[in-house]
This record gives structure tokens, C-alpha cells and sequence, in this order.
């Protein structure tokens, strides 16, 4: 029981003072990022990160910063569903499930079951992510510490493979956004021989895009312009919870232990597969429906049909941490932002993380637990207070989001061209939901390209330009195979409902 | 070209994956477009409302100018006129509440990125006169 005795030596670190209240600074930030419409996990995160710069200097300061970072994506997570159930606006793509129960119930003046329900969901999926993170992770580290190039590249490959097959947009339009990633990501400075590529012959591109700015503008700015269209005013259900709806809806949801098993288990596998939480959570509704005794019945408020979406987004969400820290490739946008925390504080990710940072990995762990914890405590005390953000007009709060957004992308790199490209993202973002282009293959291809093709080239470099390297031992020949079944796997589903409906 | 777009003795050279990473673009892109063509479902839907365009326009005009008075007014000045524009022009708020709002919100900015966390934004000549740069 070696991960037992790390975990309490992850408490101890975690424990301090400094980072518990950090922990609850993190949490209701994120919660108020969770519920304003443009600032989300991924770019509340990625506004924040260079926040942490000065703080990762000291002593133990990366576990703080970490510590923060990460309880704000919790905090994001919970918030979410605020929106979605009081104003049937999903604060956050994760929680487009929970609106299809959610605002019904609070329509019917149940608004408190159905928020109750949601955060207790939310924690429970979390609690079984966390525990499948605390035992899974070190042994999936100490395979990892084997892994050469042609592994690791096939790690990469399943991970854009995964995007591609398991999408629910069209899979010619995840591989247009993943390639246009793939692209921005080639620009600068090559990998591996350090020629410049796509610069077009200005300074200014010597160092490729940024994806910190990148996630500030596609999901910022271009969130806010499409919250536009629909209008400057929000119209929501009023939320009043105390102690006696907690209890009610306690009393009520052990009878969907069923659904939760499920949906813990769909989500834990979607956030380790990098699919993501918005995925896991259509894809956990879905299940819930058709396996559900009253399945026909969604839809018109059901608890169980805000329990299964909201387990299966956090067991997702905090899962996707697994491959981020044992691997070093992030299954979700917002994952992708703490590992570009981590590169930036100087932390390597990937399985030496396991040997080299115990305490850092250990207390992130321990965090994750408490941080969870205080989450549910701190919604379901303080929803109304949430809920009155959302009151606030649209005029006051979209300049104000823009100059988060601006200030954010400013302080990546101190530089003014920067917060131009924000702006120039945040067009293309709402271009891009406007068609119906997810954005998550883009954002990951982004992060992930550089890496991706440097383990490539080194692979080929070592096998002397030879592809058979991919199929040469079990485990990468495993890989590389799931990953190109992946691949064509909407080609052979569209084959075999041809086939079908002959 | 001038990169070498082939494949070398020792795998791929620099310009290997831009060059068929465009051509994935392109052609997922030819896909998409002929997909759109034979969908019916969507003809004849607009790709925005008019009236929605001019809203988002109300936005994404003043951000642009926005971003460009950052170089020379500094982001806390240029981030006040900002939010202040809004509100009175969208919100049609009273003047004192539009102050009140863009500036205190700058206050609350500077308080927290200059003095709590140590990050030093862009500074104008405003900034320089209350001796702040």
C-alpha cells in the first residue's frame, strides 16, 4: 500500500494553511468563472496562470500554485450547472447535459433538488476520479518511465485519434480543427533542427502562437460574442436552498446508484481516453436514458437525468489529470492549460514527475480530495450569492470579461502583439461554434503538435527513417493499432448503417 | 518548398508536416464544403441575422480600438474609457455609475496585479504623471 502512505504524506503537504485557503480562494473563483458566460476553466486558468509566476518561485510554491490552479477548475466545474439549471445557459460546454433536466425541474420550482443534486453528483464523480487517479496513476507512471519516442508518439497519436473517432461533431470537421492546431503549432522554430517554419518573414512569429492566448480568445472573446446574439439580458429561476431541500434531495438520490456507477465509469473513461468532459457528459445522458427504468421521462425533470450528466463531467473532467500527469499529454483544454503551468514553472511532466516531485504530485492529489470537499460546500452554501452574478447586465460584465481576457493574454509573454492575437482568435472561435468546429482538437493540437512531431522525428532518427518502428513491440504495435481503429471507426459506422438499412 | 517538404535518409525533414498538414486541411475542408452543399437541412439558414451582426460589431469595433489605445494610453486608462463606452452606449447608464464601475474596477486591477501579485501591466502617460510608472 505504497500510494496510501504517499496520499498521507500528500496530506501533510496539503494541509498547510496557506494552501487551504488558497484552496477556498481557488474554488470560489472558479465557481464565479464557472458562472460568468466567457470565462471558463480553460481560459479562467490559462488568465490566471501567469498570476502563479512569482508564486512558484519560493519554496513549495509550485504545490500552492498547482494547489490554486486546480481548485479553480473545480470550482469551474461546479459552476457550470448553476447556470445551466437557474437560466437554462450552460455556463460552461460541460454542463449543455444538465440543461435538458435541470431548467425543467427548476421550472417546476424545484430549482434547489435539482442545483443539490447536481453538486452532490459533481462530487461523487469527482470522489471516484480522485480514487481511480490515486491507485491507477502510479502504475500507469512506472509503465510510462519505459517509454521511448515511438512510444510516446503513439501515446500522442491514440490521443488525437481518440478526438477524431469519439467526436460528436462531424469527423472531417475534428480533423480540420485538429490540423489547423497542428498548423499554428509548426509555426516558429523547428522542433528538431531549429529551421524557422511559416514565420513569413516577420519577428514577430519566431516564436510560434502561444495556446495560453490561443484558449484566452477561442474561448473568451468568442464566447462572449456569441452570448451576444442571444442578448444583453439574462432571465433566470430564482434559488433558495436550505438545509431541509439537501436532505430531501439526499434522501432521494441513493436510488440512482445505478446511474452514477455508470456515469462515473463513462466519464472516468472519457477523461483518461482524451474525449472530455463535454462528451462524457452527452454521452452519460444518453446511457442514463436508455438504460433507466423511466428513461422515456427525460427531459421533463428528472433528478436522475441531472445526476447522470453532471457525475460523468467531473469523473471526466478530474480524470483527465491522470494522463496529464503520468504521461504528460492533458485530456481536456483545461488540462492542456496546468500542463503548460507546469512546463512553465519549470516541472517536466510526464513519469518522472512520480519519482523526481513527490510532494508536488502527492499534495495535487491530496488537494484534489479536500478541494472537492470544500467545493460542495462552498455551492451549496452560497448559490444565491452565485446566482446574482448572473444578475449583473451584460453591459457592465462583457467589457469587463474582455479586459480580463486582454489584461490575461498580456501577461503571458509582456506583450502587446499578443492581446492582438487574442482578439484575432476570439473572431475565429465564434466562427468556428458558429460551424459547428469543435475546439478542443484545436487547442490540444496546439499544445501537443511541437511534442508530437519531435517524437516522430526522433523515432526516425533512431530507426533510420523506418515506419515499421510503430509496429515493432507489442505495446507501441497496441497502441498505434488502437489509435488508427479509432481513426477510421466513423468510416465503419457510417459503413455498417449503409449495410444496415439495406 | 525551401524547407525540403520530403522525406530524408533520416525521416522526415522541417517542412514534412506543415506541407501535409495543410493538404489535410484542404481536404477536409473540401470534404466539409461538399457536405454543407448536399445538406439540405441547413439551406437557406444565415450564417448570422443582421441585427445579431450589428450587436456583435457593437463588440468587436471598440475591442479593436480597444487592443490598439493599449499601446500608447496604457491598459488601465484604455480598459476604463472601455468599460465605460459600454456602459453608457449599450447600458445607457448615469454618468456617475458609469465612472464609478470603469473606475473602480481599475483600481481593483491595479491593487491586484501591481501590489498583490506583482505583475506589471502596460503604463501610459497617466500613470506617469500620479508616479505610478
Amino acid at each position: 500500500m505504497d500510494e496510501l502512505q504517499a496520499l498521507a504524506h500528500g496530506f501533510a503537504v496539503a494541509l498547510s494553511f496557506k494552501n487551504l485557503a488558497l484552496m477556498l480562494v481557488g474554488i470560489v473563483l472558479g465557481v464565479i468563472i464557472g458562472v460568468l458566460p466567457g470565462l471558463g476553466g480553460a481560459n479562467g486558468v490559462a488568465i490566471l496562470l501567469p498570476l502563479t509566476f512569482s508564486m512558484a518561485q519560493s519554496p513549495g510554491g509550485t504545490t500552492s500554485a498547482i494547489i490554486l490552479l486546480s481548485c479553480i477548475y473545480w470550482g469551474a466545474l461546479f459552476g457550470g450547472a448553476i447556470t445551466s439549471i437557474l437560466f437554462n445557459i450552460p455556463g460552461e460546454p460541460w454542463s449543455v447535459a444538465t440543461t435538458f433536466d435541470g431548467y425543467p425541474l427548476a421550472q417546476q420550482g424545484r430549482a434547489g433538488n435539482a442545483l443539490t443534486a447536481a453538486f452532490t453528483s459533481s462530487f461523487v464523480g469527482a470522489l471516484v476520479a480522485v480514487i481511480v487517479i490515486t491507485f491507477l496513476s502510479p502504475v500507469v507512471a512506472k509503465f510510462a518511465l519505459e517509454f521511448g519516442p515511438p512510444e510516446f508518439f503513439a501515446v500522442y497519436l491514440l490521443t488525437f485519434c481518440a478526438f477524431v473517432g469519439m467526436s460528436k461533431e462531424p469527423p472531417f470537421k475534428t480533423l480540420a480543427s485538429m490540423m489547423l492546431g497542428f498548423a499554428l503549432a509548426a509555426v516558429g522554430t523547428d522542433p528538431v533542427t531549429g529551421a524557422l517554419r511559416l514565420t513569413f518573414g516577420t519577428e514577430k512569429l519566431l516564436n510560434g502562437f502561444d495556446f495560453l492566448v490561443a484558449v484566452i480568445g477561442l474561448f473568451g472573446i468568442g464566447e462572449i460574442l456569441l452570448t451576444l446574439e442571444e442578448g444583453l439580458e439574462f432571465k433566470g429561476a430564482r434559488a433558495r436552498i436550505n438545509l431541509r431541500v439537501v436532505l430531501d434531495t439526499w434522501k432521494e438520490l441513493p436510488r440512482y446508484w445505478l446511474t452514477s456507477l455508470r456515469a462515473s465509469a463513462v466519464g472516468c473513461f472519457m477523461g483518461i481516453v482524451p474525449g472530455g468532459a463535454t462528451p462524457a457528459s452527452f454521452m452519460s445522458y444518453g446511457v442514463a436514458r436508455r438504460f433507466s427504468p423511466n428513461g422515456e421521462r427525460f427531459g421533463t425533470g428528472q433528478l436522475e437525468g441531472v445526476v447522470a450528466p453532471e457525475t460523468a463531467a467531473h469523473a471526466a473532467g478530474t480524470s483527465a489529470l491522470l494522463p496529464m500527469l503520468t504521461l504528460g499529454v492533458p485530456g481536456s483544454p483545461t488540462a492542456a492549460v496546468l500542463l503548460g503551468g507546469l512546463l512553465i514553472w519549470g516541472l517536466q511532466p510526464g513519469p518522472l514527475l512520480f519519482v523526481e516531485q513527490k510532494d508536488f504530485v502527492w499534495g495535487l492529489i491530496a488537494s484534489m480530495y479536500l478541494g472537492n470537499i470544500a467545493g460542495l460546500v462552498v455551492v451549496l452554501t452560497c448559490v444565491p450569492a452565485f446566482a446574482a452574478i448572473l444578475r449583473i447586465p451584460f453591459s457592465v460584465i462583457a467589457p469587463v470579461i474582455v479586459v480580463i481576457c486582454a489584461i490575461g493574454s498580456y501577461t503571458v509573454h509582456n506583450s502587446i502583439f499578443d492581446v492582438w492575437m487574442m482578439v484575432v482568435f476570439g473572431v475565429a472561435g465564434y466562427a468556428f461554434k458558429k460551424l459547428a468546429y469543435p475546439l478542443a482538437p484545436l487547442v490540444l493540437a496546439i499544445v501537443l503538435g511541437d511534442r508530437a512531431e519531435a517524437s516522430f522525428r526522433q523515432a526516425m532518427l533512431v530507426s533510420q527513417g523506418d515506419l515499421t518502428v510503430f509496429f515493432e513491440n507489442g505495446l507501441v504495435g497496441t497502441m498505434t493499432g488502437l489509435a488508427l481503429a479509432l481513426l477510421f471507426w466513423p468510416l465503419a459506422a457510417w459503413a455498417l448503417g449503409r449495410m444496415r438499412s439495406r | 518548398m525551401r524547407l525540403g517538404a520530403r522525406w530524408a535518409e533520416d525521416g522526415p525533414q522541417a517542412g514534412y508536416f506543415p506541407f501535409y498538414i495543410a493538404l489535410l486541411v484542404c481536404i477536409s475542408a473540401a470534404v466539409n464544403f461538399a457536405m454543407a452543399l448536399t445538406n439540405r437541412a441547413d439551406a437557406g439558414r444565415d450564417f448570422v441575422e443582421r441585427e445579431k451582426l450589428r450587436l456583435v460589431a457593437a463588440v468587436l469595433v471598440p475591442a479593436a480600438i480597444y487592443v490598439g489605445a493599449i499601446g500608447w494610453t496604457g491598459i488601465y486608462v484604455a480598459s476604463a474609457v472601455f468599460i465605460a463606452f459600454f456602459m453608457r452606449w449599450l447600458g445607457k447608464y448615469a454618468w456617475w455609475k458609469v465612472a464609478a464601475v470603469s473606475v473602480g474596477t481599475m483600481v481593483a486591477f491595479f491593487l491586484i496585479f501591481e501590489m498583490w501579485f506583482k505583475v506589471p501591466l502596460p503604463k501610459g502617460p497617466l500613470e506617469e504623471l500620479l508616479g505610478l510608472g
